[in-house]
């Protein structure tokens, strides 16, 4: 091992505190200054990208109330009817009336609605339900919405003087502007100014403002809290009997031990305890009609994740035909998985009713065999 | 509660003072109604031990079976026997002390207990009309402590949820910034990152009660709602890092990446005090459902604010009206206004056990438990009446006692058998005092849908059985 002479290693050590006393504070001085210049410009070195003009103007698609972000186009109530029609009619209805799917968008205002910019049936408790027209204040909310999420199951598909146009064709329906009308960007704010509903709108601050003050005062109180008049709680509503299992079997959502249980609220609360009795012994040794059920269950998730059950339903015709008519049409018929998966992927109409199926050109071939499949085993 | 078991000729059964009656072998618990069916009932009365040891092993323990009989009636000679000899769950090993179990790993990412099935995330029939714009409701009745298993965290999708690819996921803050900017997600998950427990409540939780009683449990009432522990960036250093207009920019638009396109304004104010771009939910990435890679978390602010999938934040200088801030999450008011942009969820709580659909297995002491909140900060205090709101005692808070996140409190309550009516009330930090029903519909009528944070009455009945109610 290499050894310095004692003396020259005291010196050695002494000059090298000395120069590394002036180094730290050269050093220093140029940390400070280096640290200070990227503070100033960028905190985070290598984080994130400035965006480029044409990725703003792909995602920045937002159309606000003074109409900032509005494209210019155009669309004809005449068009627009054609791409409802053909594109939205069979989830909300001809004249958008449909309950099926969604709320209904027309109906409940009035000429004198346009007039005041305030619906009226918007006071009545009678009136049962409120519609898109009634509650719409600013137009560009429906130009907007539109434009980014409709059709339902192919959003982002309209160009834009077809969401001017289908845009103009609702405004129709509510009579807001009249069957000859083109909606524009040059005319939009006209039409705002006609909107039923357009002065139906109040800020409040009390929850919006972190800070502000409620608008429902309540107090503390702990002994004796009824009014002299009062010895008992009123019950001013309650659960129907025939209502209670709406929600299924109550004893079947609710753990197995502890202070309380589910209420039987119908069929066998007893069933509940013993399926999962059966089904903890068989938690290894998967037992087939175990599998059956997996399988079933596996393609139920896929009819949700490709939105089939926008349109169809078990047991009940929504827009498309339920799984169990369907099982009942095609049971027996050999050539009927491979004719339906051609029909899911291209879409069509004319078996069941006028209204189409759209193309499903994404599904992937073993999904949609196994939505087939699954459609076809429904009935059973 | 430890009962000691009875001598062999039921010498301490006290209660009676009858000692020709069979000893209690343990603790003995009344079962639900229905949990026999009178057949069953007739088979175990005759003394068919065979259906005695099945329902053993799949009923939640001996006790269950044998307290649901009459003593009497059961008094068939093998049953007698048993219970003269003790609980054949400790008698009789079970299969899992005599055999061998399954090893490590046999599930890579493990699952609840099989007997846990029961508490699943739920909708409520006729609610929505399809599931891709739906909603599932939290099991509240069955949840321990503060945080939601992420399994269990309530859905609201407007067009259906995406398992998106996070390495093609990308970030844009634009609008009234200096600097533009894209981020991805190994950007994001970069930067100083922070974690918080928050909850996350719709604003139409516990809607459809404005009018009526319209659901049986509080999973329904309550649930669509859930707490957990958000890791992400906060939404001050991403919109400091853009050079964002300080002036100016009053309100930021958060968007989602779903065919929904979901879009929502929120105050700068809420976006810099505890905004943040979350990607982690309770330990693990967020989950699917939940906006996986990415999704605004504004603590205190309604949930349809909190964007998932988020991929675009835009800072402006006015609200943006969008579809979800005029014709949805508006309040409609009596005189046929609506209140737009109303975001904060006032200070609320709830009884989340005993609650309605369920029912007490027998007199005597039960833990009443449940959880407050409030979208101003934290919980002060929790009363509890249990005789329908004439006198309150006030119930202990479990800590962390958070900002914006649930509270757990609990409080000891002997049930004498009689009818009655349980409510919380909790006070937040402002001082603010949860309203009853009626406080709230006298201001803002019974159709408002929205922001419904009033007292909740559950009325238990002689049988013990729970049921949603509301009183005056
Ligand atoms: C597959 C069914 C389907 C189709 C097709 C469809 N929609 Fe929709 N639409 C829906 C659903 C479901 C909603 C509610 C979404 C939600 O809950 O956020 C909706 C909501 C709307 C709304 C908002 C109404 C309100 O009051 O909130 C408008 C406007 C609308 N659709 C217009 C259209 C137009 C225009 C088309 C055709 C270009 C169309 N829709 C096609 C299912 C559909
Ligand atoms: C926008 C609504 C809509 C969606 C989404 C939709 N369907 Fe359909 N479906 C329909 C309609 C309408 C028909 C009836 C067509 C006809 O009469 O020929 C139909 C018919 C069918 C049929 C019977 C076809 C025949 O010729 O008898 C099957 C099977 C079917 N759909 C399965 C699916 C599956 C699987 C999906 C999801 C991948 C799906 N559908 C999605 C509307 C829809």
């Amino acid at each position: 091992m290499f050894r310095f002479p004692r003396v020259l290693q005291r010196e050695s050590s002494c000059r090298f505190f000395a120069k590394a006393a002036r180094n730290a504070i050269a050093l220093g001085l140029i940390f400070v200054t280096f640290q200070s210049a990227t503070f100033a410009q960028e905190k985070f070195s290598g984080i994130g990208r400035t965006a480029t003009s044409a990725e703003i103007k792909a995602w920045d698609i937002d159309v606000r109330p003074d109409f900032k972000g509005l494209p210019v186009g155009a669309g004809s109530v005449d068009k627009g009817q054609q791409i409802w029609e053909s594109k939205c009619e069979s989830c909300h209805g001809t004249f958008g009336e449909s309950n099926e799917v969604f709320t209904p968008m027309v109906g409940g205002i009035t000429q004198a609605d346009i007039a005041s910019g305030q619906v009226a049936t918007l006071k009545r408790t009678d009136f049962p339900q409120r519609t898109t027209l009634m509650k719409l204040s600013q137009l560009s909310t429906l130009w907007d919405y539109i434009n980014r999420a409709m059709p339902w199951n192919a959003p982002k598909s309209l160009t834009t003087d077809e969401v001017y146009a289908v845009t103009a064709y609702i405004l129709n329906l509510g009579e807001i502007v009249p069957a000859d009308f083109v909606l524009s960007d040059k005319n939009i704010r006209d039409v705002q100014a006609k909107l039923p509903n357009r002065n139906g709108m109040v800020k409040f601050s009390g929850l919006w403002d972190v800070d502000a003050s409620a608008d429902v005062k309540n107090t503390a109180c702990m002994k004796n809290c009824f009014p002299a008049t009062a010895t008992e709680p009123q019950i001013t509503s309650s659960m129907p009997d025939f209502a209670l299992n709406q929600h299924g079997n109550l004893a079947d959502q609710n753990r197995l031990i502890g202070g309380v249980r589910g209420m039987n609220t119908g069929g066998a609360a007893e069933s509940s305890s013993n399926k999962l009795g059966n089904l903890a012994s068989n938690q290894i040794a998967k037992n087939s009609a175990q599998n059956k059920d997996a399988a079933a269950l596996e393609s139920a998730e896929l009819a949700k994740k490709y939105s089939c059950t926008s349109c169809h339903a078990l047991n009940s015709k929504l827009v498309g035909p339920s799984y169990v008519d369907i099982s009942r049409k095609y049971k027996g018929d050999g050539a009927a998985v491979a004719k339906l998966m051609a029909k899911i992927r291209n879409g069509g109409s004319g078996v069941w009713g006028l209204l189409p199926m759209p193309p499903h050109a994404t599904v992937n071939d073993a999904d949609l065999q196994a939505l087939v499949q699954w459609s076809l085993s429904a009935g059973q | 509660m430890a009962e000691e078991l009875p001598t062999r000729d039921g010498s301490n059964d006290v209660s009676t003072g009858d000692h020709s009656q069979p000893a209690k072998p343990g603790r003995l618990l009344r079962a639900p109604e229905g949990f026999l069916s009178p057949a069953q009932i007739a088979d175990v009365a005759a003394g068919r031990r065979d259906f005695l040891r099945n329902a053993f092993v799949s009923a939640t323990g001996a006790a269950t079976v044998l307290a649901n009989m009459p003593a009497r009636a059961a008094s068939a000679s093998d049953a007698l026997s048993a219970q003269a000899a003790g609980d054949p769950n400790i008698l009789e090993l079970p299969e899992h002390s005599r055999g061998l179990g399954q090893g490590v790993a046999t599930r890579g990412y493990g699952v609840p207990s099989v007997w846990e099935r029961n508490l699943q995330r739920r909708e409520s029939p006729g609610l929505t009309r399809v599931a891709a714009a739906g909603v599932s409701f939290t099991p509240l009745q069955g949840l321990f402590g503060i945080i939601t298993p992420s399994g269990l965290h309530f859905e609201r999708h407007h067009q259906g949820w995406w398992d998106i690819d996070p390495s093609k996921h990308r970030f844009m803050i634009n609008g009234l910034v200096k600097n533009p900017k894209v981020y991805t997600m190994d950007d994001l998950m970069r930067l100083p990152s922070v974690s918080r427990m928050h909850f996350i409540e719709c604003g139409a939780n516990t809607g459809m009660e404005w009018g009526n009683v319209a659901v049986p449990t509080v999973q329904y009432s309550h649930g669509m709602m859930s707490c957990a522990e958000f890791t992400g960036v906060p939404l001050s250093v991403l919109l400091d890092d853009c050079g964002f207009d300080s002036i100016n920019g009053k309100f930021i638009l958060a968007e989602g990446a779903d065919g929904s396109g979901m879009a929502r304004t929120i105050s700068m104010a809420r976006a810099l005090d505890d905004g943040m771009v979350a990607y982690a939910m309770n330990g693990e990435m967020l989950r699917p459902e939940n906006g996986y890679p990415l999704r605004l978390v504004v603590p205190g602010v309604q949930g349809v604010s909190w964007v998932k999938w988020l991929r675009r934040i835009e800072v402006g200088d006015m609200p943006y009206a969008t579809k979800d801030e005029t014709l949805h999450y508006v309040d409609l008011m009596p005189d046929g206004t609506h209140r737009q942009y109303t975001s904060i969820q006032e200070c609320k709580s709830v009884i989340t056990s005993p609650s309605g659909g369920q029912k007490l297995i027998d007199k005597g002491f039960f833990n009443i438990t449940g959880l407050a909140w409030s979208g101003r900060g934290k919980i002060r205090r929790v009363d509890v009446s249990t005789d329908g709101g004439k006198n309150w005692r006030t119930a202990k808070l479990e800590t962390p006692i958070l900002s914006k996140c649930w509270t757990r409190f609990n409080i000891g309550w002997n049930w004498d058998g009689s009818l009655t009516i349980l409510q919380s009330r909790a006070i937040d930090e402002t001082g603010y005092v949860q309203p009853t029903l009626n406080q709230l519909r006298a201001v803002r009528g019974r159709r408002s849908i929205y922001h419904n944070n009033a007292i909740q009455s559950w009325r238990v009945a002689e049988t013990g059985e729970v049921a949603n109610v509301q009183v005056s």
